[in-house]
């Protein structure tokens, strides 16, 4: 089976077994993937693998099921698609559930596969991942290990067939490399954690990685617990990025609709501070989530969700967005396991002017929040609680002075947004999805000793 | 699931390079769910996942392949792959006795795949019309049952074969509550290692009534202190706090690299004299319970701290081995497609002996938390945070006033020396997934209710 004809005419042959009456929808993926990591000059471990699978959905009088298989064989994706059509006769009718329709949007044209990655032998991957460490163990004395090095990449296709007319395909490939030194002094260790992320080897930056991961680990030496007291927040790119991806969550059509979001009901609401606009732009190519088509076979597009502080709309699929009486946003996020669900791919907040130093000397008196933690079990993006673990500098006289750790940081999802002072200008995609950017966020709990 | 001559005839295969350990993991996964939402059944969905990951080690390195064809030919490439790090050549032709076929195992009566599935449906729309029935501000309820089979087999070079049949049934209910203060949700769950009798002694309409009751609570709760206060945890509510405060620094991988706080302290007080933490892969029908790990070994029961005093770590395969010591059969992976590390089974904290009420009493003022969310640990500072998903304030020895979601904050070693009271009510919690690596497995928690002297609020109230 060869790559052209591998995924999408699979997923064309799933399609052509449907039955009158019956939409059927294949989702196709196969990958390849290669991960070493190193530790103390040698390959810890080397792993190389080509995963693939299938999803298989059924919709027959407005009932909807669902099958996958972790295998591309003819036999077992005749089985699932048996399986689909059997759960089907178990889901309750809904007249919006249904598989996209082609919509007539042109693709973004990208191209986010280089050649170069397909020509890069393993040795030489292995080498970045040895690299890595070498460089963090000599940028510091303080640094006295490094838990693990690492290199991976993987490059994956999907193919999305209908019997509605959907058939569209898209490859993606993506590399980084990471490092977790580990750094003591003054009687005290810390972690750290830097990655350089791209679309081939030759992209990534292991200076930066390593200086990420080195120097953010030491200058939280010697941190110490802060008292407790509002304050005005200066968030690293990093966090901003997480923030950004919960409140992804709560501009899903889906949520809103299902009464799940705090936006409900406030579209052309001024629901965040001027300085605020976010969009969703999966066709910028610097996007590591940048993509052709989303999870429906329906063509990504930039789609703009706050602009001005104003709320203009929240991101559909095909189901939520036939609810809701709107076309779907190109938003469906999933993987050949799950059915479709609202992603927020690709989030960014229109840059500022003025660059993070500026920014902290603005601020004066305050924190520089480098690092959160607990996001997925102390944010509630349906009642808009915000409360994570958090580490950083304490901002003085306009400078980062000392570091401080076991602190939090909390407000409301709501509030924050509100209380944006400014964003910065040091825009930059992350290889965790949204686009990191300093922002200064007013009016914080920072709770301590 | 696989003929042992052609496991023999791979395992020899792998190791033809100069490896000094082969290994086949296969596993065959079938899963199925049903969900709920918006007063509807959306959709029923059924997978499976087939396949078998070769590990080679040769050195301190490991190759590892995997694949879902376990054809001759699949596993022979595979088994190609891992390998292809060991280079030392010579290796020629490695004698490979396994042990006789693998015995699976399944205390489980009822297996999901032979309950109808209207059957596993029908328990949605109960769940969903008791909820709704809680109360009138209850707006949106979702449902979700679950279940899984996962068999495998594991073979090694040093001739140990061993299988396992693993089922697990959940269920779970989430509610969103509407009212004056905005939104609220609350949810319930629960999961074993059993079959379809599960729903036996599970009522799924209380679950749907606890879920309800939970969002409809917080409704009228006020925002959560700001600061170090005393924290009160209820039997069964709080387990994942020994998960993040020391379990994850208890595992030998990232003790080996020195990347845990509680490296070189065996035989120390690492904790109060009132805390026994076990880690007990064998516990009856539990979430994190096995037969065998994912390395083929039989599942055990190991004391980490006794009495406050550490008396051990949990170890994976390659990490006793360049020990020099027994597993603890803690070597666990995703699937197939995953290399096996040290993770936890059922982590708890033993009985005390203090009325629960009494403990209460005895708090003039701080935080009762009758159910935390997810956590996360950084294990080289110590550093955890985790959810309070259910809290109240304590005031004049008494539960007073429901509080918002906020998460509480605290360093490992610190907060196990500072519990200073521990009940006699001990429970388990409801079922987990361990996140480390990118990798996720089901574990369980638990302990009775327990009082730590000073942790961090994070709220927002002064």
């Amino acid at each position: 089976m060869s790559a052209a004809d591998g995924v999408e005419g699979l997923a064309a042959l799933v399609v052509s077994w449907a039955r009158p009456g019956e939409e059927v929808e294949a989702y196709v993926t196969r990958s390849r993937t290669t991960n070493v990591r190193a530790y103390q000059g040698e390959v810890e471990s080397l792993s190389s693998a080509e995963p693939a699978g299938a999803g298989i959905r059924v919709v027959a009088g407005g009932r909807q099921g669902f099958a996958w298989a972790g295998t591309l064989d003819e036999g077992v994706l005749k089985e699932t698609l048996e399986e689909a059509r059997d759960n089907a006769a178990f889901g309750q009718p809904d007249r919006y559930a249904g598989v996209a329709s082609p919509d007539g949007v042109v693709p973004p044209a990208l191209d986010l596969v280089p050649q170069e990655l397909r020509s890069t032998p393993t040795i030489a991957k292995v080498e970045l991942a040895l690299e890595v460490e070498r460089a963090a163990l000599a940028r510091d004395p303080r640094v006295t290990g490094v838990r693990v090095a690492t290199y991976a990449d993987s490059y994956g296709e999907v193919a999305v067939a209908t019997t509605t007319g959907i058939a569209a395909a898209t490859e993606a490939a993506v590399c980084y490399v990471s490092v977790s030194p580990l750094v003591e002094g003054g009687g005290d260790t810390q972690i750290g954690s830097g990655v350089s992320a791209a679309r081939a080897p030759s992209g990534l930056d292991l200076e930066r990685a390593v200086a990420d991961g080195v120097d953010r680990a030491t200058r939280l030496l010697g941190a110490t617990k802060p008292a407790s007291r509002r304050v005005t927040a200066v968030l690293d790119p990093e966090v901003t990025a997480e923030f950004l991806a919960i409140l992804g969550a709560t501009l899903s059509g889906d949520a809103v609709l299902k009464g799940r979001s705090l936006f409900a009901g406030r579209e052309g609401d001024a629901v965040a501070s001027a300085a605020v606009t976010l969009v969703s732009d999966p066709t910028d190519p610097g996007a590591f989530d940048a993509g052709h088509i989303d999870g429906e076979g329906l063509a990504r597009r930039r789609v703009t969700l706050i602009q001005g502080g104003a709320l203009q709309g929240f991101l559909y699929d095909t189901a939520s967005g036939r609810r809701a009486g709107r076309a779907s946003t190109g938003a469906a996020s999933r993987g050949y396991s799950s059915t479709p669900t609202v992603g927020a791919p690709a989030l960014t907040l229109a840059a500022g002017r003025r660059g993070r130093e500026e920014l902290i000397a603005a601020v004066g008196d305050g924190v520089y929040v480098q690092e959160v933690s607990g996001l997925h079990s102390g944010v509630n993006p349906v009642s808009g609680d915000f409360s994570v673990g958090a580490t950083g500098l304490v901002v003085r006289g306009g400078s980062l002075a000392e570091p401080f750790r076991e602190a939090t940081i909390a407000s409301t999802l709501q509030r924050m947004l509100l209380d944006v002072g400014e964003v910065g200008a040091d825009h930059e995609w992350l290889p965790g999805g949204p686009a990191g950017v300093t922002l200064v966020v007013h009016e914080v709990s920072l709770g301590g000793a | 699931m696989l003929d042992p001559s052609l496991v023999t005839e791979v395992l020899q295969a792998a190791l033809r390079t100069g490896g000094e350990f082969a290994e086949v993991f296969a596993e065959d996964a079938r899963s199925s769910s049903a969900r709920l939402d918006d007063g509807r059944v959306e959709e029923v969905t059924s997978g499976r996942s087939r396949g078998a990951g070769i590990r080679v080690v040769a050195g301190d390195t490991t190759g590892f392949a995997h694949t879902a064809d376990l054809s001759p030919e699949g596993l022979r490439a595979a088994a190609e792959a891992a390998s292809a790090v060991a280079r030392r050549g010579g290796g020629g032709t490695v004698a490979v006795a396994l042990a006789a076929a693998p015995e699976e195992r399944t205390g489980v009566r009822v297996l999901p795949e032979s309950v109808p599935k209207a059957a596993k449906v029908e328990l949605l729309g109960r769940a969903d019309a008791a909820a709704r029935a809680a109360g009138g501000g209850v707006r949106q309820v979702s449902a979700t049952y679950a279940d899984n089979r996962r068999r495998i087999l594991v073979a090694n070079s040093e001739g140990l074969m061993a299988g396992d049949d693993q089922v697990k049934t959940r269920f779970a209910v989430q509610a969103v509550a509407s009212g004056d203060t905005g939104l609220q949700t609350g949810r319930e769950s629960h999961g074993l290692s059993r079959g379809f009798e599960f729903f036996d002694d599970f009522d799924v309409e209380e679950a749907g009534r606890l879920a309800a009751t939970r969002a409809l609570t917080k409704l009228r709760a006020r925002p959560a202190p700001s600061g170090t206060l005393p924290v009160v945890i209820k039997s069964g509510g709080g387990g994942v706090l020994f998960h993040e405060a020391c379990g994850h620094g208890l595992e030998a991988d990232l003790v080996g690299k020195r990347a845990s706080v509680f490296a070189g302290r065996l035989g120390e007080q690492v904790a109060s004299p009132l805390v026994t933490l076990v880690d007990d892969g064998t516990v009856a029908s539990e979430w994190g319970t096995y037969a065998i790990d994912d390395e083929g070994h039989p599942a055990a029961r190991n004391v980490l701290i006794q009495d406050g005093v550490l008396t051990d770590y949990m170890y994976d395969f390659l990490r006793a081995r360049s020990e020099g010591r027994p597993v603890s059969t803690n070597g666990r992976r995703q699937s197939y497609r995953h290399l096996p590390m040290v993770r936890m089974t059922n982590t708890f904290l033993v009985n005390g002996t203090e009325d629960p009420e009494e403990i209460i009493r005895q708090t003039p003022y701080g935080v009762y938390v009758a159910q935390l969310g997810g956590g996360q640990v950084n294990t080289t500072t110590g550093d955890f945070v985790f959810g309070m998903t259910e809290a109240y304030l304590i005031e004049d020895g008494q539960v007073t006033e429901p509080l918002r979601d906020a998460n509480l904050i605290g360093n490992g070693p610190d907060a196990l020396r500072l519990i200073d009271v521990v009940g006699n009510d001990f429970a388990m919690g409801p079922p987990g997934t361990c996140g480390k690596d990118g990798q996720g497995v089901p574990v369980g928690d638990g302990q009775p209710t327990l009082r730590v002297g000073a942790l961090t609020i994070g709220g927002t109230a002064a």
